[in-house]
Formats: C-alpha cells, sequence, structure tokens
C-alpha cells in the first residue's frame, strides 16, 4: 500500500509499505477513505517529538471502510468507522471509568517504559505518533491496522459525508472536553487562546455548554474570522494587549474560564529517543508556555483554567503564585475519544455543530508531502487539509 | 509483606524493603506489582500452570510441566543453545500465592514470590518478588539474555503482558504485519 511515513525534519515520503494485517483477535482492517494533518502532526514534521523512527508511518485522524476483522471484532465488512485517535482495551480500570486516554493495555508493554520515565506513569496508546505512544502505525495510508475494534471505532450513519464526521477522530472531541474542562455555567465570559481547529470547536462547544460571551485569542486573521463566524468576539494579539483587553472586556474582572489551545509551539522536547538518556538529562527542554501563563494571568480569582494544548516536557517561569493566590483550578490532559463520539455524532446529525467549515483543502494521499509544507507555512490561509487516498489529482481542492 | 525478616527488622517505614535506597544483602532482590481488573481467583489459576506463562514471559521459550509442583523451564542461549533448570513450587496459598525456588543444581539460581491480592473493585493486586544470585562466568551472557539488563525492567515488562492478556484477551502489538510481530517477539 502507499502511505506517509516519517524520514526526519521535514522530510515526509509518500513510500510504498507492506499492506496491514489482522494480528490480535479484536483487530480490524480499516481501508482509509479520508485523513486529515493535525496542527500536532507539524510537532514530528519540526522534529520536535522524540523516538521517532525513520519510515514511522503518520496521521491520527482517519476514517474509511472496514475490510477485515479479526474474531473478536464487532465491525463488519463494508461498515464505515470513524476511528478514535487514542488507542484504548475497553477493559482496564480507566477504561471503566471513560478515561480512556489514560488505557493502562493500549500502548505495547515494552513500549510503556519511556511514558512511566518521563511521566511517572504510560498513558494509552495513539496511532502514528512516535514510539512514546505505541509505534503505531497512523492512518495516512491506504489501511490501517485498528486494535480494540470493538471498542473504539464508531459507525457513521448513511447519509453524512466524511468531512461532517471526519473529526470525531480527535479535533472535535478534544475541543469539547475543552470546554467541558472549563466547567462552563451559564452566563459566563470564556477566553481562549488559539483559533486552530481544536480552539474553535472549543468556541462553538462552549456556546452550547451556556456561554454568554466567547472571547477568542490569536493573530491569524482568517482564523480570528472563523471564531467571529460562531459568535466570538476577537482579540489579535499582535494588534491588542491581551490582558488590557480582557480586563477591560470583561468590567476588570477577568474571564470566568480561560482556555489555552496553543500548547508547546516550536519548542518541544528534546529528541531524546533513549530511556537512559531521558534519566540522565532530567531537563529534557522547555516547552514555551506564554499563553498558558497569559491565560493564568487573566483569568478571574476562583476561576477555571482548561488546557487542551498539548505539552510534553517542563516548563520554567510557570505562575504558580498566581495559579495559588487566586485559588485556579486547571483541568487538562490527552482527549478520552471514545466517550464522546456518540453524543457528538448525534450532535453533527442534528445539526448542532458544523464541522465542515473548517477544511480549506482536500488532496489526494499522493500530495500529502506538499500538503505538510503547505500547512506549516501558511498557517493563516491553511485551516485544514483532508487526504483522501482514492481521490484523483483533478478532483483536488 | 514477604521475604527477609532480617531486612524488615532494619525498615523504620511502611514503605517495602525492595524499595529500600541500600541493598539487602548479596542477593538481588526486586518486586514489581501490577493491578488487574480480573479476581484473585482466575489470575492465580493461570499462574499456577506455568506452562501458561510462556506467552507473557518474553525471554522464556518453552515452560515444561514435570510434574505438579515441578516445571523444566528454557531458554534461548547465545550460539543457537538452549539452557534449562527446574524450578519448583515450595508454596502454594489457594488463590493467593505462589512461592518457587530453582532446583538446587540450577545455573541460574533464582526464588520468588507471586501474591495475589484482593483489591476490591480495581480487581486484584499482583505483586512479584524474585530473588536470584548475581551471575558468575560464562553462564553471565545467558543471564544477561534472561534478565536482560534490568531484571526490575524485565519483571515490569512481564506483569504487563500478564495484565493485557487477563483483560483485554490479547497481547497489545504495535506491528503492522505479521513479518514485524514475528521480529518482535523473536
Amino acid at each position: 500500500m502507499r502511505a506517509l511515513t516519517w524520514h526526519g525534519k521535514h522530510d515526509v515520503r509518500v513510500d510504498t509499505v507492506d499492506d496491514p494485517e489482522i494480528l490480535n483477535p479484536r483487530d480490524a482492517i480499516i481501508k482509509i477513505t479520508s485523513t486529515a494533518i493535525c496542527g500536532s502532526d507539524l510537532h514530528l514534521y519540526d522534529g520536535y517529538i522524540p523516538t521517532m523512527q525513520a519510515g514511522d508511518i503518520l496521521g491520527h485522524e482517519f476514517m474509511g471502510e472496514v475490510v477485515e476483522t479479526g474474531p473478536k471484532s464487532t465491525l463488519q465488512k463494508g461498515q464505515r468507522v470513524v476511528v478514535p485517535f487514542t488507542i484504548a482495551c475497553g477493559s482496564c480500570y480507566h477504561c471503566g471509568k471513560h478515561q480512556y486516554s489514560a488505557c493502562d493495555n493500549g500502548n505495547p508493554a515494552d513500549n510503556q517504559d519511556i511514558g512511566r520515565e518521563m511521566y511517572g506513569q504510560p498513558m494509552s496508546g495513539l496511532f502514528g505518533y512516535s514510539h512514546l505512544t505505541g509505534g503505531y502505525a497512523g492512518g495516512q495510508a491506504e489501511y490501517v491496522r485498528v486494535p480494540f475494534s470493538d471498542v473504539g471505532p464508531i459507525v457513521v450513519p448513511d447519509g453524512l459525508d466524511d468531512d461532517e464526521v471526519l473529526f470525531l477522530s480527535d479535533i472535535l472531541p478534544t475541543g469539547w472536553q475543552a470546554a467541558e474542562n472549563a466547567d462552563i455555567e451559564p452566563g459566563d465570559t470564556v477566553a481562549v487562546w488559539g483559533c486552530g481547529p481544536v480552539g474553535l470547536f472549543a468556541v462553538q462547544s462552549a456556546f452550547l455548554m451556556g456561554a454568554k460571551r466567547v472571547i477568542a485569542i490569536d493573530h491569524f486573521p482568517h482564523r480570528l474570522e472563523l471564531a467571529k463566524k460562531f459568535g466570538a468576539e476577537t482579540i489579535n494579539f499582535e494588534e491588542s494587549k491581551t490582558y488590557e483587553a480582557l480586563m477591560d472586556m470583561t468590567g476588570g474582572i477577568g474571564p470566568d474560564a480561560v482556555i489555552d489551545a496553543v500548547g508547546l509551539e516550536a519548542h518541544g522536547f528534546f529528541v531524546d529517543n533513549v530511556i537512559d538518556q531521558i534519566k540522565a538529562t532530567m531537563f529534557l527542554g522547555t516547552d514555551r508556555t506564554h499563553s498558558i501563563r497569559q491565560a493564568i494571568h487573566a483569568c478571574r480569582k476562583g476561576g477555571r483554567v482548561s488546557m487542551p494544548a498539548v505539552y510534553g516536557g517542563f516548563v520554567d517561569k510557570f505562575p504558580l503564585g498566581a495559579f495559588m493566590e487566586k485559588g485556579l483550578t486547571l483541568k487538562t490532559g490527552q482527549t478520552s475519544v471514545q466517550h464522546y463520539m456518540p453524543a457528538l455524532l448525534n450532535a453533527i446529525v442534528e445539526g448542532k455543530i458544523d464541522t465542515t467549515f473548517l477544511i480549506s483543502h482536500r488532496m489526494p494521499l499522493e500530495q500529502a508531502p506538499e500538503g505538510y509544507k503547505m500547512f506549516h507555512d501558511k498557517q493563516n490561509e491553511v485551516t485544514k487539509i483532508v487526504l483522501k487516498p482514492g481521490m484523483d489529482l483533478a478532483q483536488a481542492a | 509483606m514477604p521475604i527477609d525478616t532480617d531486612a524488615l527488622e532494619r525498615s523504620h517505614d511502611d514503605a517495602p524493603v525492595t524499595s529500600s535506597k541500600s541493598k539487602p544483602g548479596d542477593r538481588e532482590l526486586i518486586a514489581e506489582s501490577v493491578t488487574i481488573n480480573r479476581p484473585a481467583a482466575d489470575l492465580y489459576g493461570f499462574w499456577r500452570n506455568p506452562a501458561n506463562l510462556v506467552a507473557v514471559m518474553a525471554n522464556i521459550q518453552s515452560i515444561e510441566m514435570i510434574d505438579d509442583v515441578r516445571s523444566r523451564w528454557t531458554v534461548k542461549a547465545p550460539a543457537g543453545q538452549e539452557v534449562s533448570w527446574d524450578s519448583i513450587i515450595t508454596h502454594d496459598v489457594e488463590g493467593r500465592e505462589i512461592t518457587w525456588q530453582s532446583a538446587p543444581d540450577a545455573d541460574v539460581a533464582n526464588s520468588g514470590r507471586i501474591e495475589f491480592i484482593d483489591a476490591g473493585k480495581r480487581g486484584t493486586i499482583v505483586r512479584a518478588t524474585i530473588a536470584y544470585e548475581p551471575p558468575f562466568g560464562t553462564i553471565g551472557k545467558l543471564v544477561a539474555k534472561l534478565f536482560q539488563r534490568e531484571p526490575k525492567l524485565q519483571a515490569r515488562r512481564d506483569l504487563r503482558r500478564f495484565k493485557q492478556l487477563m483483560e483485554t484477551g490479547e497481547i497489545a502489538t504495535a506491528a503492522r504485519t505479521r513479518k514485524q510481530l514475528e521480529e518482535e517477539n523473536a
């Protein structure tokens, strides 16, 4: 099959590799019909995530058709499914509490040591996102092997296009969980840093959860326009002083809840793919934390901080004093996608959430390397690229 | 708590002796725990038949039952050789613990205990305590292979595979093809 593979910093290629096979009883093989490039894929593209290996297949936002099932899969051939990016077993203690991203078993045993060294306990496996999260092949390919297919994938009802449901795989539940973690009360003002896909879905979700006002902060005019379409007020931090603006817009109180949907950006953790080295160099590099720092500074006393943004290592100058003195609450974490999928699919069917507005580009899988470069270089215009393995070049738009 | 009463007497806190910052003697002594979302009886039942353990122990080639308490363990050694030793169950409390000891002539002298402790809604805490003699001479290479460089790490990985098999019915792998899976397990 053809697959988008990682070879190093700014070096991704479409290669021919062996097709995936059923290896465990609960597996299924999915023929990919749509797969998106995620903002967090750019961290891999920029070479900031440790434990990547040349030839790794990327992609954790994907959907397609079931073409093969293991004896204990509950899926049937021909079904259309969206696959969550978190690989969770459904039977451990954490899955029982719907903390799917904390699944004990989704990450292969030998790989769990890295997470244990870095974080104290290993998290679940993820598709196409380094060997820290299992080393699973991703879905920017013609086919993918999906473990625990009886727990993860959700069957898509007929009549819904790929574009309408694809984002159930990651960014829609992630934006929703971000708003849920902000514990929004009716009438609240919520500020969202970052109008990427997660930030924009957090804006929509916050309104659905009863926020009276949502203030969106970014520096890309096009992305701020999208936020505005969903009813948000905007702050362009290149033109305005964010803290001053927020204080004035909230009558000197500060937002009731703040959401950091920016994250580590370019300053991730160091490339350091050996456990011994991780042990030896405990500093690992410093995540760039401007947005979370500013969010905590602006948040009202006793307010809530939600952090869907991805961080990997350690931080400097975290405003622990402001956090303690103001009595803030912080909620964060990788998304428990499986928990949110059914309700969000309903919200899409009922027209309460729009997902298609986000897609700026559709292209064949063969063009994925150009897609990565474009997404990386032009973040204002390129909001989301969806790769379609079967698509003719002529259909691309 | 298992083992070494001398060490326990030296202890001034409630932490297991195996987490002590000072080494409790000449033997290597390690402990690893994992919590498994299954009743103790199921887990004990699996462990009581050592032949089952081949599936979760990465470096063991075969485990053959000789009688109800004695089993023969075989590992692959360098240059295509195999090395075996006998392991004897010395103490057995149904549903709660199994203690073993290698036969007196074993090249890889080891002993240990596996305990199954009820953890209510969370299932069962499975705790392995293993003692072994540091390797000497030519057998050193083999032991290095058997326990890898860090026996504690190996025990932890094996317990994770045991947990995966008991909780999910399979052992998680990131392999994409059968060939990759075979290479992983080689």
